[in-house]
């Protein structure tokens, strides 16, 4: 029981999941049951003229149809974003009024119209059909480079402009520029991706009439917050007869954070009808309306002097809000990116600007890593060429650059408490081989395949996150966490997080700190979540921050149960509680061999009384019961770093890319669990070579999404990876008891750069992302290559 | 509208289904076996992958009607007497799974490569799963576990 932190357990949640039984929102059925059929704008950008819904509503199995009137009549508010910041000039960001149901104007395609409630699914399809909405088109802004020259697309937006973000001292960072022996610049492309959680979103609303109570079922990474939201600013009902529970969940990846039109519309039409209202996304329905992510133009500048050493940097990004600006659209590509451009190196002085514009496309917001994989490819891409511009060996300058003191203040935001970067990366370089790269790459060309190798040094910021500072820069809530040990009387302990598991394993994660902590079976421990009226409040899980933050509210109110328990041990065996020790389940009386076990004390706490031989005395003053809750917020952010090094094989002839190595060296601080912490690392480098190689949004000239299903949407799939090699250092964290830092988001943050730079090791010559074979094809003749194919 | 008669998890069912009832929606709805899923409509993540005679299909773009007279195996019924078939042990050793909505489909598509290849090379595993998307562990911990499945059955 005890030592089970570092225990490589095998997952206590995988049988239900193997074995067919998982619950997800789309399995729930609740007796008489409805459907809802959105009606979407085919239109990227219109004025809505006119909905009639007359023929609709005298369609088979309907029941109601609600539109854009509808909800404003009955004053249900729009969608918010939940982190706004403020421009250089002091000004706030600006934010369009977004409708859960539009009524003047549509901007983008896939934007909710009305929704039609009927009997079956094929009945509420059938007659969205006849919903007739009348538009007068416009055109539409689609190119992140052109938003701000075009037309304005909302009212009052001028340029498109949402804000102006400056972080860093312009006139320190020109200074160290003017002094610069050599400036390396770089123009980079962050594509934009769509996060394809493979379950697809899904909602029911379930209003009881009889007790004006309303249930909502909904594929959430963060229910309370939905609750606050839907409660707070969408005004769906009031929070204390409000149920959000989000059961199982099939992926996240940051697009489950969001409260979405879906989820206001279901809850609304349930109370409308006084009946269970299911919607079910399909795959085209997620590809255009789930938020999408990344989309960033940026042109970055490198200050050198001539030993090599960085003397500063400045980044310049226009990032694509999309239509309307989500939860976290606005901290997304501005505190939670422009921090992180200084990367693991010592920069003396940097800055940078962020604009942030809005187009007619689906809104942007958090997508696996969000903010801290377009800054590390920004870093990273121009690091690698740095070094090469000055013919300098890549691992050899990123050494000379790194950070090697610790806590080090860095010039624009972080103190970063722990770290030991040249630890990683001369663990990935002896794993990787990287001595005996020019001989592979000799080999490669044997084969007439041109061989490249990258490298992504990375460190991110995550376990969200100290709520004095979050809030300090326009976060509208804090980011604590929170958690509820209760012991039964029979021993068995639920323990309630406010964190949501979907996928990241946390019913084991977490059940071995408790058991760990506690000294009690594992399998006696069940970890709940996802069900606002089981447990506290919570933030929810995105981040990287359910064992940093979650996991030690967890370690808390284990603490006050040792203590409680200490107690009422002292007063059973006769002693002092300071002379009580606990240790592996047992409280013991120093310097004797009486003790007693954890579940005597748990069973003590519940009958504080006799009865027959039990006798169960509390101390005068102790509370019957054995709950002990804990909110904890971090000091700090936690800081994992690691080291990535690719290689790749380009074919000549056809610009394909194989990937044929892959290494990777993280510095997690403590691991609960490796086998946990493996999986979210190989899925994370998984979404980021989706990124590198395969996967795009892509929206032609109208506004039409050209890339909404998994034809025409390159997913990663198994045959693009060969076994990835993965080892790990430790520096644990000093901001939380575990030492932990955060792991799930890792892999996608580094893994972009890395690939990258080694296609473009291999082509000679710059390719964007993603690195397709018609692209690399194109760059290879560009650049001369007399092998590629006409 | 046609009555069909097929055997799903060794139970013989005869029911009257309308023509265009596709074999997920049917098991789901109409047999509440939800552990098939449906992650795209068009037949390319595999999250529905069954098993209709002993080979395995994709059920949402299959009709039912099409089914007539088969026997249909979905993940709910390869545990036997509550002891999970050796592919979804092997899956939970190897950590092949995460959040768990595509496992039903790979663990079935899985199952089929072992009954047509008993000791598929590595790249023989990864090319057979390429209909099967997953977007959480990277295929990783899911080619391990079937490498080690095919080691035990």
């Amino acid at each position: 029981m005890a030592n089970l932190i570092g225990a490589k357990l095998e997952r206590k949640e995988d049988k239900k999941f193997l074995t067919g039984k998982g619950r997800y929102t789309a399995d729930i059925n609740l007796p008489n049951q409805t459907y809802a059929y959105f009606v979407r704008s085919p239109h990227a950008r219109a004025k809505i003229t006119k909905v009639d819904h007359s023929k609709a509503m005298k369609a088979p199995g309907v029941i109601d149809i609600f539109t854009g009137d509808c909800v404003v009549k009955d004053k249900i508010g729009g969608l918010i974003c939940g982190w706004k910041i403020v421009s250089q000039d002091g000004k706030d960001m600006k934010c369009p009024p977004h409708p859960v149901l539009a009524k003047d104007s549509v901007n983008f395609v896939g934007d909710h119209i009305a929704v039609v409630i009927a009997e079956t699914l094929e009945q509420a399809k059938n007659a969205a059909e006849l919903v007739n909405v009348n538009y007068k088109l416009q055109k539409a802004v689609i190119k992140t480079s052109e938003a701000t020259g075009s037309e304005n697309i909302h009212e009052g937006i001028d340029n498109n402009l949402s804000f102006d973000f400056l972080l860093g001292d312009k006139g320190k960072t020109d200074e160290a520029f003017s002094k610069a022996d050599k400036i390396v610049k770089i123009d980079l492309v962050n594509n934009r991706l769509i996060p394809n959680a493979m379950e697809p979103r899904a909602a029911i609303g379930d209003y009881n009439t009889s007790s004006d109570e309303l249930t909502l079922y909904t594929a959430s990474q963060n229910p309370h917050l939905d609750r606050l939201i839907m409660s707070a600013f969408n005004a769906v009902h009031p929070e204390h007869k409000f149920r959000i529970v989000s059961p199982d969940v099939g992926g996240g990846f940051g697009s489950k954070i969001n409260v979405y039109a879906e989820d206001v519309v279901v809850a609304y039409a349930s109370k409308k009808i006084g009946r269970p209202v299911k919607w079910v996304a399909e795959r085209s329905e997620s590809f255009m309306s789930d938020n999408h992510g990344r989309d960033h133009i940026t042109h970055a500048e490198l200050a050198l002097s001539n030993d090599g050493k960085i003397t500063g940097l400045k980044v310049d990004t226009i990032a694509n809000l999309g239509a309307y600006s989500l939860v976290l659209a606005a901290v997304t590509p501005t505190y939670l990116y422009a921090p992180l451009v200084l990367g693991i190196y010592d920069i003396p002085v940097a800055c940078c600007t962020v604009k942030g514009v809005y187009t007619n496309t689906a809104p942007t917001d958090a997508y696996r890593g969000a903010g801290r994989p377009e800054a590390t490819y920004v870093i990273e891409r121009i690091v690698t060429k740095a070094a090469k511009e000055i013919g300098m060996d890549q691992a050899e300058f990123r050494k000379k650059n790194f950070i090697k003191k610790f806590p080090h203040q860095q010039c624009l935001v972080h103190n970063i408490d722990s770290g030991d970067y040249n630890a990683h990366l001369d663990k990935a370089i002896e794993l990787a081989d990287y001595k005996n790269f020019e001989n592979r790459r000799s080999q490669s060309a044997k084969k007439g395949k041109l061989r490249g190798i990258g490298f992504s040094s990375y460190f991110e910021a995550c376990g969200v996150a100290p709520s004095a500072v979050v809030m300090s820069i326009g976060s509208g809530v804090g980011l604590w966490e929170s958690a509820e040990i209760r012991f039964n009387a029979t021993g068995n302990i639920s323990v309630f997080t406010g964190a949501h598991a979907h996928g990241q394993g946390h019913d084991t994660t977490f059940a071995q700190i408790v058991s760990d902590k506690l000294g009690v079976a594992i399998e006696n421990i069940d970890i709940v979540h996802g069900d606002t009226d089981k447990g506290p409040f919570g933030m929810g899980t995105y981040g990287s921050r359910s064992l940093a933050v979650g996991g030690t509210a967890i370690v808390k109110a284990c603490d006050k149960i040792i203590a409680k328990g200490k107690k009422v041990a002292a007063k059973m065996l006769e002693g002092k509680p300071e002379d009580i020790d606990f240790k592996a389940g047992e409280f013991i009386l120093k310097n004797s061999n009486k003790k007693k076990t954890i579940g005597e004390i748990a069973f003590a706490c519940y009958l504080p009384g006799s009865f027959g031989d039990i006798k169960s005395p509390l101390p005068e003053g102790v509370e019957p019961g054995l709950v002990e809750t804990s909110f904890f917020d971090p000091s700090n952010f936690s800081f994992p770093s690691g080291t990535h090094i690719c290689e790749v094989e380009v074919d000549e002839e056809t610009g394909e890319t194989k990937l044929v190595k892959y290494t990777v060296v993280d510095d997690f601080g403590t691991i609960i669990n490796p086998l946990i912490v493996e999986g979210q690392v190989y899925g994370g480098i998984a979404q980021g070579v989706g990124q590198a190689l395969y996967e795009n949004a892509n929206y032609d000239e109208s506004g039409q999404l050209t890339s909404a299903s998994y034809m025409d949407y390159t997913m990663p799939r198994a045959d693009n990876f060969p076994q990835i090699k993965l080892d790990y250092t430790c520096t644990p964290a000093t901001s939380n008891p575990l030492g932990v830092k955060g792991c799930g988001e890792a892999g996608t943050i580094a893994a972009p750069a890395a690939v990258m730079n080694a296609v473009i090791d291999a082509v000679g010559t710059d390719v964007s992302m993603p690195a397709t074979a018609e692209k690399v094809w194109k760059a290879l003749k560009k650049n001369g290559s007399k092998k590629a194919a006409a | 509208m046609a009555v069909i008669e097929l055997s799903v998890n060794g139970k013989k069912i005869s029911k009257e289904v309308s023509d265009n009832t596709l074999l997920s929606d049917f098991l789901r709805d109409k047999l509440s076996l939800t552990g098939t899923h449906v992650g795209c409509d068009t037949s390319q993540c595999g999250a529905c992958v069954v098993h209709m005679d002993g080979n395995s299909i994709k059920s949402c773009t299959t009709l039912v009607a099409d089914c007539n007279g088969s026997e249909i195996t979905t993940i709910e019924g390869i545990a036997k007497n509550g002891k999970m078939h050796s592919m979804q042990e092997a899956f939970k050793k190897h950590h092949g799974l995460q959040c768990g909505f595509c496992t039903p489909g790979m663990v079935m598509s899985a199952i089929d490569l072992l009954q047509k290849n008993k000791n598929p090379s590595e790249q023989e595993i990864r090319d057979w799963l390429e209909g099967n998307i997953c977007r959480c562990t990277g295929y990783q911990g899911i080619v391990a576990a079937v490498k080690d499945a095919a080691s035990k059955m």
